[in-house]
């Protein structure tokens, strides 16, 4: 997901003064939190505890504090793998100067502002665009730093003592002359009385113990490594019943009539209902629900649905490549001129395949509904929209929709959809059925990867040249579905034409390029498309990277230094290429074996610099990599070990895409139905060596979630070029194909 | 029809069909949620439980041939072999999202009670089955090895 194009967001997303902006968004909240309309300060109601200080918790919105001593924070952002259970907790106990032991992190509820996304103007919230921790640098740095301030002066208050010499550390309160001490959990309640400071000030980054530190253990591991964990699909209330849902077999289709006779007929189906998207069949436990799906008859009406296939599409794409038809993204001199007189020249046509998400839990979500009330426990990503949908759904109003964020099992984008299609369902079924039980929708493994929401089916056509004063120019034209197109976020988004989600990131953004086009034919195709782990930069950085490497050889310059040599005014790739290099003994000769070759690739998404060297062996038309040395530029690394995890956890999921990935249509039904035709990465394909470096930096965090993905693709593509002298220009890589068309 | 099934040392009888995976029985019927449900076909192995030992994916087992077997799941997992691979993996920090890391736990801790010291290729053959979409696979191999060394060097604590 992507949203730094949100005009509201432009003064947070590149970093202009996020103290002050925080700040007085964090007082803002803060001031609604004491009128008493959100989750605020709340004064204890308890008695005393030992010594006369007052028992009872220190209730902030982001934190909370236990006479237990555990220190509790407020999530607003769903965990889905990236590690943000981790990293906010980090943030909130460094300037809380607590001890790594007592943190707890829990789900907050579904509420704007409180628990707004800052990188889009606070006002929905939602988990996406890899900036969980960049939006809530500031707010957590605040919100740890006043609740510190907090428990000192009530120190001050109970001990007789200036604040200004007490001391805070690994979560206990001390007052060396006084010879007092308290830890966090003994002073909750009394703290819970101190007025809210208007001013806290924050440590400086120097004297950081917790950010920062390699060793720091995550929240979770625990619970995910034991089967304690719960997610959506674990929650189990009382008298709940299970649905699934029959979905038209085109994208577009609507039910037009059925036959429940058969499907009611099955042991344990309790119910068939229709709703908007299809028709549920309910049952007492999965297997019955399922079964009874499989009974289930439903005629279709398609005369709205998507009918062409992959290949038929491919082609149309193709032709529009070469229409007037376009919108311009990028126009830098002439580039027209800068062709015709160019030495050396290079094309390339590049395809990529719709994809499935398949986050390894299937969609899933519970509803209970009652007459002026809505619950829905779910891994949401996108609560504000989801709020609403649900509402919609169920006809009661978005805060009478109460949303239980759960940890996902994974989601990579797929949860954030405008029309919340699982959260919607879950809620047509429980007004459908008249909220006579709780319900939990299951979606099976085959409903996850024909159930569309993909990323956009690309083709980019692109031509490069280098002139004789050595100047790079570059022309390319892309066209993909565009995914905000017919949502409410059209509007927010789209700019002069220009879906940014389709087409962000490209050469002339990331190179020093005085001479470039980029162009943008989006087709209207019914396939529905989603944003996907790094969004457009999925396919806009491997044609980029792989052009660019293409150059570089044809000018017969090694690839890094032929990079470096445009990136004058991009310092922040400078430093993760050459870092990269560095660890990978890029300056050392690799490997003269046959079908070894090495293949570099850098790209900035998310606020962050990636940069990965692949090393692969071929054999036959089998590529395995080996190893990637990669090197990030994130801003300051919150939580260092959850950088490297999400690095290690992108290049998987990208080389997932870049070997098997593949959603293909034949006349608009969907080809693959479950992990045997979908392939994905195992663990015998996944390089054996995976070095992680960060690059040191002092600028506030920006995002790790999604930037390790878009190098990986195109640095094992320029890798597969040294070996063997194929190029790779289709996704997933067919090197039998790809020889077969250079014949 | 009423099915006897022996899940971490408790017998169970319940009424439930007879071509109902395992997978299911163990989870909506004794809402033993840690064995998770991916995909059905025994494609992804977040069903991975133990049958007298031997890792084996749920989703496809049906109750009936379950029954008089001795079934572990996650929750009871209990074996040295099992603590070793739980310990490595929290000390790992393996998991990311964690939908998949029960089955990846119970292949795990199944290679090692069978391999005490496998190899790079054991790991592969033994772990295919498992998908991880966050890729963790790294630290897996990682966690699979440092379990191994724990086990001979001593029994490792209950995480």
């Amino acid at each position: 997901m992507y949203f730094r194009h949100i005009e509201d967001a432009a003064a947070l997303a590149v970093g202009r003064s996020p103290a002050e902006l925080s700040r007085r968004q964090f007082l803002k909240l803060t001031t609604l939190a004491g009128s008493g309309l959100t989750l605020g300060m709340v004064l204890p109601g308890c008695g005393t505890g030992p010594g006369g200080a007052a028992a009872g918790p220190l209730v902030m919105p982001f934190v909370r504090i236990a006479p237990d001593n555990t220190v509790t924070v407020i999530s607003k952002h769903l965990e889905a793998g990236q590690g943000v259970w981790t990293g906010l907790p980090a943030i909130v106990a460094e300037e809380l100067d607590a001890s790594w032991d007592q943190m707890r992190v829990e789900s907050a509820p579904a509420q704007v502002p409180m628990y707004g996304n800052l990188a889009m103007g606070g006002k929905i919230q939602l988990t996406g665009g890899s900036t969980a921790v960049a939006n809530s640098w500031q707010q957590l740095r605040q919100a740890g730093a006043t609740a510190r301030a907090m428990l000192v002066a009530a120190a001050a208050k109970a001990w007789a003592v200036p604040a200004s010499e007490i001391k805070v550390s690994q979560g206990v309160v001390s007052h060396t002359g006084a010879g007092r001490k308290a830890t966090f959990g003994e002073l909750a309640g009394s703290a819970a009385k101190e007025p809210v400071p208007t001013q806290v000030s924050l440590k400086d980054p120097a004297a950081f113990s917790i950010v920062g530190n390699e060793k720091l253990p995550r929240l979770d591991a625990r619970a995910k490594s034991t089967g304690k964990q719960q997610f959506a699909i674990d929650v189990m209330l009382p008298g709940m019943m299970t649905a699934v849902v029959m979905r038209p077999p085109r994208f577009g289709g609507k039910v037009s009539s059925f036959d429940a006779t058969k499907a009611r007929a099955v042991a344990g189906v309790i119910d068939v209902v229709q709703i908007p998207r299809g028709v549920a069949v309910i049952g007492k436990d999965m297997w019955s629900a399922k079964k009874g799906r499989e009974a289930l008859s439903v005629t279709w009406d398609e005369s709205g649905a998507e009918k062409r296939g992959t290949t038929q599409l491919m082609k149309e794409y193709h032709a529009l490549s070469r229409s007037k038809e376009a919108v311009t993204v990028t126009q830098r001199g002439d580039v027209e001129a800068a062709l015709a007189h160019a030495v050396k020249r290079v094309e390339g046509e590049f395809e990529f395949p719709y994809l499935a998400h398949a986050p390894m839990e299937p969609l899933t979500a519970v509803c209970q509904l009652s007459a002026d009330k809505c619950e829905i426990w779910a891994g949401c990503q996108f609560q504000t929209v989801d709020q609403a949908n649900a509402a919609a759904a169920v006809g009661l109003k978005p805060e009478q929709v109460s949303i239980n964020t759960l940890a996902a099992g994974g989601t990579f984008g797929r949860r954030a959809n405008p029309e919340s299609d699982y959260i919607s369902e879950v809620a047509s079924i429980a007004k459908a059925t008249g909220g006579k039980y709780p319900v939990r929708l299951i979606w099976t493994r085959e409903d996850d990867i024909t159930g569309g929401r993909y990323r956009p089916l690309n083709y980019h056509r692109v031509t490069a040249a280098i002139g004789k004063d050595g100047k790079v120019a570059y022309r390319q034209r892309v066209v993909g579905q565009s995914i905000v197109a017919g949502t409410p976020f059209a509007s927010m988004m789209i700019k002069n034409g220009v879906d940014p989600t389709a087409v962000g990131g490209s050469a002339p953004e990331q190179y020093d390029l005085a001479d470039a086009h980029v162009s943008w034919s989006p087709p209207t195709v019914g396939v529905p498309v989603l944003w996907w782990r790094s969004v457009e930069n999925t396919h806009m950085a491997f044609s980029k990277e792989v052009m660019i490497d293409e150059l570089a050889h044809a000018a017969r310059q090694d690839p890094v230094a032929f990079r470096l040599a445009l990136l004058g005014e991009h310092p922040r790739h400078v430093g993760a290429l050459k870092l990269a290099a560095e660890k990978a003994g890029w300056d050392s000769p690799f490997s003269k074996e046959k079908g070894r070759g090495r293949g570099v690739a850098v790209h900035e998404s998310f606020g962050s610099v990636v940069a990965q060297v692949a090393e692969v062996t071929v054999s036959g038309d089998k590529i395995t990599v080996d190893r990637v040395v990669c090197a990030v530029d994130c801003g300051i690394a919150v939580t260092p070990d959850v950088v490297k995890a999400q690095m290690q956890s992108g290049i998987g999921y990208g080389l997932s895409a870049a070997l098997y990935g593949k959603i293909t249509l034949t006349d608009g039904h969907v080809d693959q139905t479950n992990f045997h035709q979908y392939q994905v990465l195992r663990i015998n394909d996944m390089p054996r060596a995976i070095e992680v470096y960060i690059v040191p930096s002092t600028n506030p965090p920006s995002g790790v979630g999604e930037p390790g993905t878009p190098p990986i693709a195109p640095a094992v593509a320029n890798a597969v070029r040294a070996a063997t002298g194929i190029r790779l220009h289709t996704l997933p890589f067919d090197l039998a194909a790809a020889r077969r068309a250079r014949a | 029809m009423s099915i006897k099934l022996t899940v971490n040392g408790d017998t169970r009888e319940l009424d439930i069909d007879a071509d109902m995976p395992l997978l299911w029985a163990i989870r909506d019927h004794l809402q033993l949620t840690g064995t998770k449900f991916g995909c059905g076909m025994a494609l992804c192995g977040a069903c991975t439980v133990h049958i007298d030992g031997q890792a084996t994916r749920s989703c496809v087992t049906p109750v009936t041939a379950a029954q008089g077997k001795q079934i572990t799941t996650i929750e009871g997992l209990s074996t040295a072999a099992g603590r070793a691979v739980q310990a490595a993996w929290i000390g790992l920090d393996v998991p990311q999202c964690g939908y998949c890391q029960s089955g990846q736990v119970m292949s795990a801790a199944a290679l090692l009670a069978a391999n005490p010291k496998p190899s790079d290729a054991d790991i592969d053959a033994a772990m295919a089955g498992n998908i991880c979409r966050c890729a963790t696979y790294v630290r897996i191999r990682g966690a699979i090895h440092q379990a191994a060394e724990t086990l001979a060097t001593g029994a490792p604590a209950a995480p």
